[in-house]
């Protein structure tokens, strides 16, 4: 009887029956389409972490001095200990003061070697620092921003570099200033400081130029300081032809102003046979974690950084998509989804009103008002179920349809706080080693639709019945018997 | 006695205006008595009937059945007096229109939770008592107005209640349907010995039973055995000859909705 008299009376009233159980079904549906599409959005982001360290590097190995902040963890989303992580770097960019450590070259090969690699290169970040004056042009190595950082561990070995004693020179400086330089193994150009940049002009390192006193500028740097292609760069004292200009893409501060063949970077630093950064590629992405962690036990002081560990770095029209997501989308499916409870609710009670008489007849007859809520609720409950279904079918459409006409979004890796180093200057090695920054890629949307999203819209779906289904029985059991004795309109 | 009420009265508020719809009824009925209970509009023969069935508590007053105070019993007792004890019949036949026949009858049997096929079973005994056995099929769009009040009867008596409350249960059927189913009422009522309560304005219908009571203003007239006295009831019928009226000159009752249904 009870079903019986659930299906009859929902057939009777099937158009407004329909009509509230689609009302629903929006609701929920909108509930779906906004939950997938977040969902796409946050795939997105992490294949875009992913392709951006995929085809670059994966892994960066430095090494700061014994004041390790913990390797990886130290390279966390907080601002500030990446500014730290700054000064660590400008610290590890000067083999030569103190706290600083140069990794050995056979390093490289060493984790060259490692299983899931598949390649590794090594680099070194200098800061070049000049005086312009009576005094000779002093390039101590990354001199500057050390001498702000927090270094106070004196490991490193200040007899690595001849050049120290040129400091006390260039203590008294008339114009000062200074270039990033960065020493870039010419043999595998696709790894390393240059890999982050493209080319603009000219060209860059051949192979064979190991030891030639070429070097490539970014194009920033040498329009600010009027280089071209062609041009002589002094560095060192000794004149370097430019043969080639690059840029970067946002986040400029991630490359270096100036690039030379690695062994010359390491013989007017003094890091003869050393390197002070190591870029990693991973056979495959799911490498990585592998990679690092066999890094670490390979060379236990060092400070080794994965992709994942900057994905708060993300930025772009892929984020402001996951903002966009995430406050107004999920606003707009709340309104919605109220709105749907809301007409549940009054059609519910509505058609309760018009069946006075036959409730009040059913009571007259000693149905307990309990047994009149339920069918109400049960009615209701069933309308419930069926906008589940139709809203998850809706939710599907909808999600699908974002994905498939929304524009490709954009991703770019931004440079972290490392960049507010002092000078801004200090790791823009590290800071292009950091994974490509500010590359940008493109991503096209997904919209997965779970299974766990189906059970939540159809529970909402049959919360939203449940409530119409209280408020329809609050009003019938308000009725009376004598109700059926009354006349109706 | 089945019912004994003293001093009942009944007011309801509307707005600000407070209606007696009952100002002092003093009324005995004994058990297998038939009677008939007439009065024009707004007499409050509705309203008796009302409490007389369960469905509504006296203002002040007693109103016992079987010895119990109406007044005094909570909804589920009152509840449980409905479904087992009472039957009711209704001018509009107010059956579910999404039911069909044998359906309707086995709703007054929902609240004796009995298993569903005593259920059918005992609704399909009624309707072929009143029968209507090859209609058990079909809803109430698809009957005449006599078919329906059939089924009406049917699901009233399928609990072989002590008591059967009609309001007006003719008032939308035309004449001969009116003969067939006060016939078909008064046979139960001899076979089974229930107490038969009808409210009516008809007079011949009222002629049938074996007490007539006269409301007015929410009060009884004083009672006679067959015919009121000609000051009785303002608008109502003065004399048993006119069979055939019902009461062509009074206003639609607060019941009458439909016309006459023909069989």
């Amino acid at each position: 009887m009870y079903f019986t008299y659930i299906y009859r009376e929902l057939r009777r009233r099937h158009r407004q029956a329909l009509l509230t159980a689609l009302g629903l079904a929006v609701g929920v549906g909108l509930v779906v389409a906004v939950t997938a599409y977040a969902g796409g959005v946050g795939k997105a982001q992490d294949a875009v972490l992913h392709s951006l360290y995929g085809v670059g590097t994966d892994v960066t190995v430095t090494q700061t001095a014994k004041l390790s902040q913990g390797g990886p963890p130290s390279f966390q989303m907080n601002p500030g200990s990446q500014s730290q992580q700054g000064k660590a770097f400008s610290r590890a960019a000067i083999r030569s003061a103190p706290g600083r450590q140069s990794l050995a070259a056979t390093k490289v090969t060493q984790i060259a070697s490692l299983s899931g690699v598949k390649q590794a290169v090594g680099g070194l970040t200098l800061t070049s620092m000049n005086v312009s004056g009576k005094f000779a042009q002093a390039a101590s190595s990354g001199a500057a921003p050390g001498s702000q950082g927090s270094g106070s561990s004196s490991s490193g070995g200040s007899s690595s570099s001849p050049t120290q004693s040129a400091p006390t020179a260039s203590q008294a400086p008339i114009n000062v200033s200074s270039f990033s330089l960065s020493g870039v193994d010419v043999t595998q150009t696709g790894l390393g400081p240059l890999s982050s940049t493209q080319l603009a002009t000219g060209r860059i390192f051949t192979s064979t130029e190991a030891t030639t006193r070429v070097a490539v500028l970014s194009q920033s740097y040498a329009k600010q300081n009027k280089y071209a292609v062609g041009s002589g760069i002094k560095i060192s004292s000794k004149k370097y032809l430019v043969i080639g200009l690059v840029t970067s893409s946002a986040g400029s501060t991630s490359t270096s102003d100036v690039y030379i063949p690695l062994q010359l970077a390491q013989t007017i630093s003094g890091n003869s046979g050393k390197v002070n950064e190591i870029y990693v590629k991973a056979s495959t992405a799911s490498d990585i974690a592998k990679v690092k962690s066999e890094i670490k036990s390979a060379l236990p002081k060092a400070t080794v950084t994965t992709a994942s560990d900057l994905a708060s770095q993300v930025s772009g029209s892929l984020k402001s998509a996951s903002q966009l997501a995430s406050t107004l989308g999920k606003w707009l499916a709340v309104a919605a989804l109220v709105a749907a409870f809301a007409v549940a609710c009054l059609l519910t009670v509505a058609a309760v009103s018009r069946r006075v008489r036959e409730f009040g007849t059913l009571k007259a007859l000693g149905w307990r008002s309990r047994r009149v809520v339920g069918q109400v609720m049960g009615e209701s409950v069933v309308q419930g179920v069926v906008g589940g279904i139709l809203g998850v079918l809706i939710g599907v459409a909808g999600a699908t349809a974002i994905a498939h006409f929304s524009p490709v979004l954009k991703a770019t890796v931004s440079q972290t706080g490392a960049a507010g180093g002092p000078g801004g200057q200090a790791p823009p090695g590290m800071a292009a080693a950091m994974g490509q920054a500010a590359q940008t890629v493109a991503v096209h949307l997904t919209a997965p639709v779970s299974l766990q999203l189906v059970a939540l819209a159809v529970g909402l779906a049959l919360a939203g019945g449940v409530l119409a289904g209280a408020f329809g029985g609050w009003r019938a059991s308000r009725l009376r018997p004598a109700d059926a004795l009354r006349r109706v309109d | 006695m089945l019912y004994e009420l003293t001093g009942v009265t009944k007011s309801y508020s509307r707005g600000r205006k407070t209606v007696d719809a009952l100002a002092g009824i003093d009324l005995k009925i004994g058990e297998g008595e038939f009677v008939a209970i007439q009065g024009s509009t707004g007499s409050g023969k509705t309203t008796l009937l009302q409490m007389l069935g369960a469905m509504d508590r006296p203002s002040t007053g007693e109103a016992s059945y079987d010895g119990r105070d109406l007044a005094k019993m909570g909804e589920g007792d009152l509840s449980e007096l409905r479904s087992h004890s009472y039957g009711f019949i209704f001018q509009a036949f107010n059956l579910i229109p999404t039911l069909t026949a044998q359906e309707n009858v086995e709703t007054a049997l929902v609240p004796w939770h009995l298993g569903g096929d005593e259920r059918r079973r005992r609704a399909q005994e009624a309707l072929d008592g009143v029968g209507l056995a090859e209609r058990a099929r079909h809803i109430p769009s698809e009957m005449s107005g006599g078919e329906q009040q059939r089924v009406a009867i049917a699901r009233a008596l399928v609990r072989e209640p002590r008591v059967i409350l009609a309001d007006e249960p003719t008032g939308n059927l035309d004449e001969r349907t009116r003969d067939d189913i006060i016939g078909l009422l008064e046979e139960l009522w001899r076979e089974r010995g229930q107490t038969l309560i009808v409210v009516t304005h008809d007079t011949w219908v009222a002629s049938r039973a074996s007490r007539r009571i006269w409301l007015a203003a929410g009060k009884l007239a004083p009672e006679g055995s067959g015919r009121p006295g000609a000051a009785a009831t303002p608008g109502g019928r003065t004399t048993e000859a006119d069979e055939s009226a019902t009461e062509a000159d009074e206003p639609a009752t607060e019941h009458v909705a439909e016309q006459p249904v023909l069989v």
